[in-house]
């Protein structure tokens, strides 16, 4: 099978910043990939370059098993996180536009948001702007899509209904890339690629990429107190409720930062957002 | 003392954007408010900062001296420098300079800004001006700290950093409210309060609200067809699907409800109810 996307240890220098090191991705018709990263970690960069937007300064690009060109462009569907929309246009003359722009057919809108067609985008709640942006990315059958955060903002059943969206265009046979900052979003996703420093640090399905990870979970009554320590100890806690997550530690190391503050230690599966951490810290320290 | 509203109501002409809303919170605890786009976060958030006069209800909070408010999108000063920027908020609240420096040097240096205090707020990241702004908000101790949407289009680094301060600012007593259109984070907060459209949607600790699903929630093979299919929704891979209370028990394993089956199904409840007159 010929990936959508594809780059083969690609780098992109910028003067003396190598934003982007020797990074193999594929996206897969059908497959729905999320690209994570903190800022600076080189994801907007490596889309650029998957885009044909930026050239590589080392490696390939393929898109659709050849070079970026104006060809394969056209088979791209793009939501940037500002949506791309024009605010006084209604939802029908923001797809009549792109239509005229692009060319292609006119976009067909979700049978919820029709009721609303005739109301300029910018009045209308950030969802269905969203869903009408979604409609405007995919009337042209593109085979691969981009969307960079597409369910920000919105609560979680408009997020269903919106990843249903994409969900049936990946059914159909399409390529999704997403870059998301936010883990409830990533865990929509079959697959992470988690970058930092421009490197890839992480990759797989959200149960490979936290594997075997463990936080120590710690439960005092005087929590403020257990903070200070495990601080001055060192250590970094997060505060979840009322208890403390410590990640990359184990139980007697978090009992001796202690020092004699009152607590119960337990272990648990690290989240998502705390492997994450994790590899962005080893990341960055490497 | 708790600080909070009870029974709020906020009109902007005929749209009623808070319908008799309810919040405690606590001091020394992080209250989430959690909702989307529309929702009445904002509004709410501006009611218990004192920046909005609500129709009805009754508000509970500190003098305007001992409230720290983060507006969402930054209240920072693009056009000082993030040390001027601390200068003059503190100042604004009767501490001294010299105090300011004391207090936000740690804060600064654990946060990666002390590199850049120098640096005018307008020419940071998103993320580290955000960073700035919650600093600003905390640095004169104030009781009640109100941050509206501080991590929203902030990368993880930069929201672990930010969680940090909210967590300094709790153990240091504030009362500390904020909000967010991310369940996961939500599910940080000691107690929560969902929204939508205005109205309360479910309020209590994370894991009283996931049990307080009424009917049941299963799990699906595949997309249901026929009624069901208003009753359902997908995360990932998987389907689920709600039975209200008394409704025929269907196919699929039955699941505990976690956060976030709980507030999608309190978002279906109510829209349904909204076309179908309540019948399911």
């Amino acid at each position: 099978m010929t990936p959508l996307a594809q780059s083969i240890g690609v780098t992109r220098r910028f003067r003396h910043l190598v934003a982007v090191d020797g990074v193999d991705l594929r996206v897969d018709p059908g497959e729905v990939v999320g690209l994570l990263g903190a800022n600076g970690a080189g994801k907007t960069t490596l889309i650029r370059m998957l885009l044909g937007l930026l050239p590589a300064s080392d490696g390939r690009v393929l898109l659709f098993g050849r070079p970026p060109s104006r060809e394969t462009r056209r088979r791209i569907g793009y939501v940037p996180q500002g949506l791309g929309l024009y605010d006084d246009l209604t939802p029908l003359e923001n797809l009549a536009f792109a239509r005229a722009a692009f060319g292609g057919a006119l976009g067909e809108l979700p049978a919820q948001v029709r009721p609303l067609a005739r109301i300029p985008v910018g009045r209308l709640p950030l969802g269905v702007q969203r869903r009408v942006a979604f409609a405007q990315a995919l009337a042209h059958g593109p085979d691969l899509l981009v969307l960079d955060e597409p369910t920000s903002g919105v609560d979680p059943l408009a997020r269903a209904r919106l990843w249903e969206t994409i969900r049936g265009a990946a059914e159909a046979g399409a390529g999704v890339l997403v870059t998301t900052h936010h883990m409830d979003e990533a865990e929509e996703c079959d697959r992470l690629v988690v970058m930092a420093q421009g490197r890839v640090v992480g990759e797989g399905s959200v149960e490979e990429i936290v594997g075997g990870a463990r936080v120590v979970v710690v439960e005092s009554p005087e929590w403020e107190r257990a903070l200070e320590a495990l601080e001055g100890a060192g250590l970094s806690a997060a505060l979840v409720g009322r208890t403390l997550r410590v990640p990359s530690t184990g139980v007697e190391e978090v009992g001796h930062a202690l020092d004699g503050v009152p607590a119960i230690l337990g272990e648990a599966g690290a989240t998502l957002e705390e492997r994450f951490l994790e590899l962005t810290l080893a990341g960055t320290a490497a | 003392m708790t600080f909070g509203v009870r029974g709020v109501t906020v009109r902007f002409g005929d749209h009623v954007a808070l319908d008799d809303v309810t919040l405690e919170a606590p001091p020394g605890r992080v209250t989430g408010v959690v909702g989307g786009d529309g929702s009445g976060k904002t509004t709410l958030l501006r009611v218990l900062a004192g920046a909005l006069s609500p129709d009805a209800g009754e508000v509970r909070r500190p003098d305007p001296g001992r409230i720290g408010y983060l507006a969402s999108g930054s209240g920072t000063y693009p056009d000082l420098t993030v040390d001027e920027n601390l200068v003059f908020v503190a100042t604004a609240y009767g501490v001294h300079a010299s105090e300011v420096a004391r207090r936000s040097g740690g804060y600064l240096e654990r946060i990666g800004l002390a590199g850049a205090r120098d640096r005018l707020a307008g020419h940071l990241s998103g993320g580290m001006r955000q960073r700035l702004g919650v600093i600003c908000a905390m640095v004169h101790r104030p009781e009640l700290l109100v941050l509206d949407e501080p991590t929203t289009g902030i990368d993880p680094v930069s929201r672990a950093d930010l969680w940090w301060l909210i967590a300094r600012a709790a153990a240091g007593g504030a009362a500390v409210v904020l909000s967010t259109s991310y369940l996961d984070e939500a599910e940080r907060a000691a107690s929560l309060l969902v929204l939508d459209r205005g109205g309360s949607l479910a309020a209590g600790t994370p894991e009283e609200i996931a049990a307080a699903v009424p009917g049941t929630v299963r799990r699906l093979r595949e997309r249901p067809g026929g009624g069901l299919a208003g009753r359902a929704w997908r995360r990932g891979a998987r389907w689920f699907a709600w039975e209200p209370p008394g409704s025929p028990p269907g196919e699929g394993e039955v699941v505990r409800p976690t956060l976030h089956e709980a507030v999608t199904v309190a978002a279906l409840a109510r829209e349904l109810e909204a076309v179908g007159g309540g019948a399911p």
